[in-house]
């Protein structure tokens, strides 16, 4: 077997340089990720972390560098789900831009895996913070989500339960090689993760 | 695409439906609008019936135009309109099942509401027709463009009233030829020019404004 052979990395970035309205937030910045690596990006508050994954994941463009990955799926800070929505409905939703079709039972179970079995037929506004933030991750209990995980501060408002449901997700998707670069303030609980410090390529202000 | 489309459309329909008060603000609007005209102009019969097309035209716009700055408000909001511009197919597709939920919603009852104001007004049953006729070919353009307006305005303070501003140029041919159409055919003069533009005006959205309202929403979102 020929020893330079190995699979193509899942995120490959290039002196990447990022900019918020008027500063820069960062420049030269590479990365690569490799399928089954799980990354996490840490880094000061306003440093670029948001700035960082939005771009990865496609919205705005950089302000110098390159980017190249797979096909990614990204759950911002923001749930991304309508108030009036039920919670089934929104998971079905947030599949169908992801370009699946899951059948009932695949919803119920992401829906469950996540803790919200019960909630299934709620609606939106009725949850509370940490069961939207469970929402918002079902999609990745979902069958066939991207190679590519993007999750900005995905343990926010979680309780105990919903972290380890996360984990195990986060377990499951490296173990079948996927990759995840998650950008956190606080660490991973029980989790062991290659560090990125985005500080340093921050861009003295 | 088909798939994305008919998500998107769903999902608005759904919403509207669970929200059936902001649903029908457009239209009970237009009724309201519509119906001070005889009041505030005098009952004259030759008057009213002369000036309803234009009433009725300039009633359904300002109702469609009013009701748009929603159209992406809530969803760039909570977060969702950026996972829509971040699904595999062109954003243009999104845009498209907007306007049309947008113009199912909130146009096609003001073109069931029309002819019973046509008949307030007095217009006879041709005339009626062609005023519903008109509408139906004219209101899908004016949800495409309130559609791009509310894109291009989308996170500014007064996007309401900058939409009508942006949009304005673009409808006013819609308008014209709309109630112009109406007019024709009341005169007994032939109306099938009128048509055309206003068919013409209706691909020209189709083409141009989703293509449009998705490089707006990309910036907005950036």
């Amino acid at each position: 077997m020929n020893p330079e052979t190995s699979p193509p990395p899942c995120l490959t970035v290039i002196s990447l340089a990022a900019r918020r309205g008027e500063r820069l937030l960062f420049r030269g910045l590479r990365l690569t990720l490799a399928p089954g690596q799980a990354l996490w990006l840490r880094g000061r508050n306003g440093g670029g972390k948001t700035t960082l994954l939005r771009l990865l994941a496609g919205l705005g463009a950089p302000d110098a560098g390159e980017i190249e990955r797979c096909e990614a799926l990204f759950v911002g800070h923001a749930n991304a789900m309508n108030d009036d929505l039920r919670a089934h409905e929104a998971l079905r939703f947030a599949a169908a831009l992801s370009g699946l079709e899951p059948d009932a039972a695949a919803v119920d179970a992401a829906l469950a895996r996540l803790g919200l079995a019960r909630q299934r037929d709620a609606f939106v506004r009725t949850l509370s913070q940490g069961q939207r933030r469970r929402l918002a991750l079902a999609r990745l209990a979902l069958p066939q989500t991207a190679p590519l995980w993007l999750l900005d501060e995905p343990f926010d408002a979680l309780d105990d339960d919903g972290l380890f449901a996360l984990q195990g997700l986060l377990a499951g998707h490296t173990q079948r090689g996927g990759s995840v670069l998650l950008a956190s303030h606080q660490a991973p609980p029980d989790l062991m993760l290659d560090t990125l410090d985005l500080d340093d390529f921050a861009v003295a202000a | 695409m088909r798939h994305l489309f008919l998500a998107v459309l769903w999902r608005d329909l759904r919403l509207a439906a669970r929200r059936p008060s902001d649903a029908l603000l457009p239209l009970a609007f237009f009724a309201v609008a519509a119906s001070l005209f005889p009041l505030g102009i005098g009952p004259e019969p030759q008057t009213l019936r002369q000036i309803a097309p234009g009433i009725v035209w300039v009633g359904a716009l300002l109702a469609l135009m009013l009701s748009v700055h929603t159209l992406y408000a809530g969803d760039r909001a909570d977060g969702s309109l950026e996972q829509m511009l971040l699904a595999p197919q062109p954003a243009a597709c999104v845009a498209a099942a907007k306007a049309l939920a947008h113009w199912l919603v909130s146009g096609a009852p003001l073109i069931v509401a029309a002819p019973v104001l046509g008949l307030m007004f007095g217009l006879d049953a041709t005339t009626v027709a062609a005023l519903a006729a008109s509408l139906l070919l004219g209101t899908p353009s004016l949800s495409l463009l309130g559609g791009l307006g509310a894109a291009l305005t989308l996170g500014l303070r007064n996007a309401g009233m900058l939409i009508f501003l942006i949009v304005l140029p673009l409808a006013v041919p819609v308008l014209v030829f709309g109630s112009g159409a109406v007019a024709a055919v009341a005169a007994g003069e032939p109306a099938g020019g009128h048509f055309s533009l206003l068919g013409a005006l209706l691909i020209g959205s189709l083409l141009g404004a989703p293509v449009a309202t998705a490089a707006a929403l990309r910036i907005a979102t950036e």
